[in-house]
């Protein structure tokens, strides 16, 4: 089975049509993805979507890395 | 002196395809691009017909991110406006940005998107709406994606008068220019409603053809058996400019918008009056607006959508208008073939308005078996037919009593 790490690459991917090669856990999502605020609400609501969780708000509108991306799916899966 | 405005690029979207020549080649030789729809999706709805445009891939076409953050509406926009400009050979990092409008008719917006965030909304709640509902859902989102594309800092908006959007956009278009506004404007109209929400609300009005199993047949303006319009989506962008702009540039000048006309109905929201005056007095605006007389006019592409009352009402208003030159005029309605193309239409119909200048041949209506004895003018039956013509009309007349009509012609100095 994926890692969430894995899941969250592939979903950044196909959600900003950025090669997977591309991202990893520094990868800020903005500055280096260039992905403006709509773009980072979708990948959330996607993300939200593939893993059956839910982003707590506060925690989305701080997301820079993909690093932290995968931090807020893991403690979110933990509860 | 008044500033001269003419068309230096076009570029559609269209069910008969994407490429302009190649378009209009199937248009002349009468195919049609009506399809039956999926039954999967449309089982039992009243209209199962649409002039789809299947060879329209937005991800090829356009940057696929891009694509992506837009309803189809507007990929079909920029996709033709990026053909448009690239055959009026202006280069907008190097002129121009400050002096360009974008100005885009659309007649509903993002009917699509509406549906796929409605059913979001009912089945997961509304924290699952998505970020890019409203920026893809609005209707002046072609032009702004259009004016953001090329950084053009002149006026951009959107313009909605139902099936008269394109024209009333482009008569915009034209007024600026001729305003000293502007020197060029991007501008015609869009439309992708084929979707649910589309054709089940058209078809609940009793608007659309219901001969399913005929598509090709369907769409049948002035004919006797005609029972309404066929939905199809589309767009059609072209480039205005002023004429010595255009010279000092060495454009190829692909004709000159002449003048235009704009009334209201003002009579009932979705019915035209079945008389035509006031679609007459749009007509007729164009002679005061280009200084011309009616029998100088001699092509109209029709507004001519197929519908119980449409088609009347519009040969009335063009007996009004041009009085005895009306049984000379050559008319057609290019919606026989490619069907009703909403806020798209207008910007369709001008391009290929301005191909049957220049090549001297007039688009059929087809199926035109058996005339209606009250649409009694030269519709062009059946089959494309070769006349000189150095002037031409495109009508429009939208839901709402909105007429707008305009005019090319061949550039002469």
């Amino acid at each position: 089975m994926a890692s969430t790490e894995e899941k969250v690459i592939d979903i950044i991917s196909e959600q900003l049509n950025v090669d997977k090669e591309k991202i990893n856990r520094e990868t800020d999502i903005a500055n280096d993805l260039g992905a403006d605020s709509l773009d980072i609400a979708e990948l959330m609501i996607a993300l939200e979507e593939q893993f059956d969780i839910n982003i707590d708000e506060e925690n989305a509108q701080n997301v820079n890395t993909v690093g932290q991306v995968i931090d807020h799916i893991n403690s979110a899966l933990k509860q | 002196m008044r500033r001269r405005v003419v068309i230096t690029g076009m570029g559609l979207v269209s069910p008969l395809g994407n490429d302009l020549e190649k378009v209009w080649l199937r248009l002349c030789n009468g195919e049609s691009g009506i399809v039956a729809l999926p039954d999967e999706i449309y089982h039992g709805y009243r209209s199962r017909i649409a002039g789809v445009c299947s060879d329209f891939d937005p991800e090829a076409r356009l940057n696929p991110k891009e694509a992506k953050r837009m309803d189809r509406f507007s990929q079909m926009a920029l996709a033709a406006a990026l053909d448009a400009v690239d055959q009026s050979g202006i280069d907008f990092s190097k002129e121009a940005v400050e002096r360009t409008a974008s100005i885009v008719g659309c007649g509903v917006g993002g009917l699509r998107e509406i549906e796929v965030q409605q059913d979001r909304l009912r089945d997961l709640g509304f924290n699952k709406v998505m970020p890019l509902t409203i920026p893809k859902i609005m209707l002046n989102a072609a032009s702004s994606l259009i004016s953001i594309y090329y950084g053009i800092h002149g006026p951009s908006y959107g313009v909605s008068t139902a099936c008269a959007s394109a024209n009333n956009a482009m008569i915009d278009s034209l007024k600026m220019i001729r305003d000293d506004e502007v020197d060029l404007a991007i501008t015609g109209g869009t439309e992708a409603a084929v979707c649910q929400l589309g054709l089940s609300g058209f078809g609940s009005m009793h608007a659309l053809s219901e001969r399913n199993d005929e598509p090709e047949k369907a769409s049948r303006p002035f004919d006797k058996n005609r029972d309404g319009f066929v939905i199809g989506e589309g767009a059609g962008i072209l480039v205005f400019e002023e004429l010595d702009h255009a010279k000092k540039r060495g454009a190829q000048i692909l004709g000159e918008v002449l003048g235009y006309g704009v009334s209201s109905d003002a009579s009932h929201i979705t019915q035209p009056d079945d008389q035509g005056i006031y679609a007459s007095h749009a007509i007729k605006g164009i002679f005061r607006s280009s200084g011309l007389n009616p029998d100088q006019f001699d092509y109209i592409n029709a507004h001519g959508t197929s519908t119980k009352l449409g088609d009347p009402a519009e040969t009335n208003a063009i007996k009004q208008a041009f009085g005895d030159h009306a049984r000379k005029l050559s008319i057609s309605s290019t919606k026989s073939a490619i069907g009703h193309l909403l806020g798209g239409s207008g910007g369709v119909e001008l391009i290929f308005s301005l191909l049957t200048i220049r090549d001297g041949i007039i688009p059929p209506t087809l199926n035109l078996e058996e005339p209606d004895p009250d649409c009694d003018l030269d519709f062009t039956p059946l089959a494309a037919k070769e006349k000189k013509i150095e002037t031409a009309i495109s009508n429009s007349f939208g839901f709402g009593g909105h007429n707008a009509c305009i005019a090319v012609g061949r550039f002469k100095e």
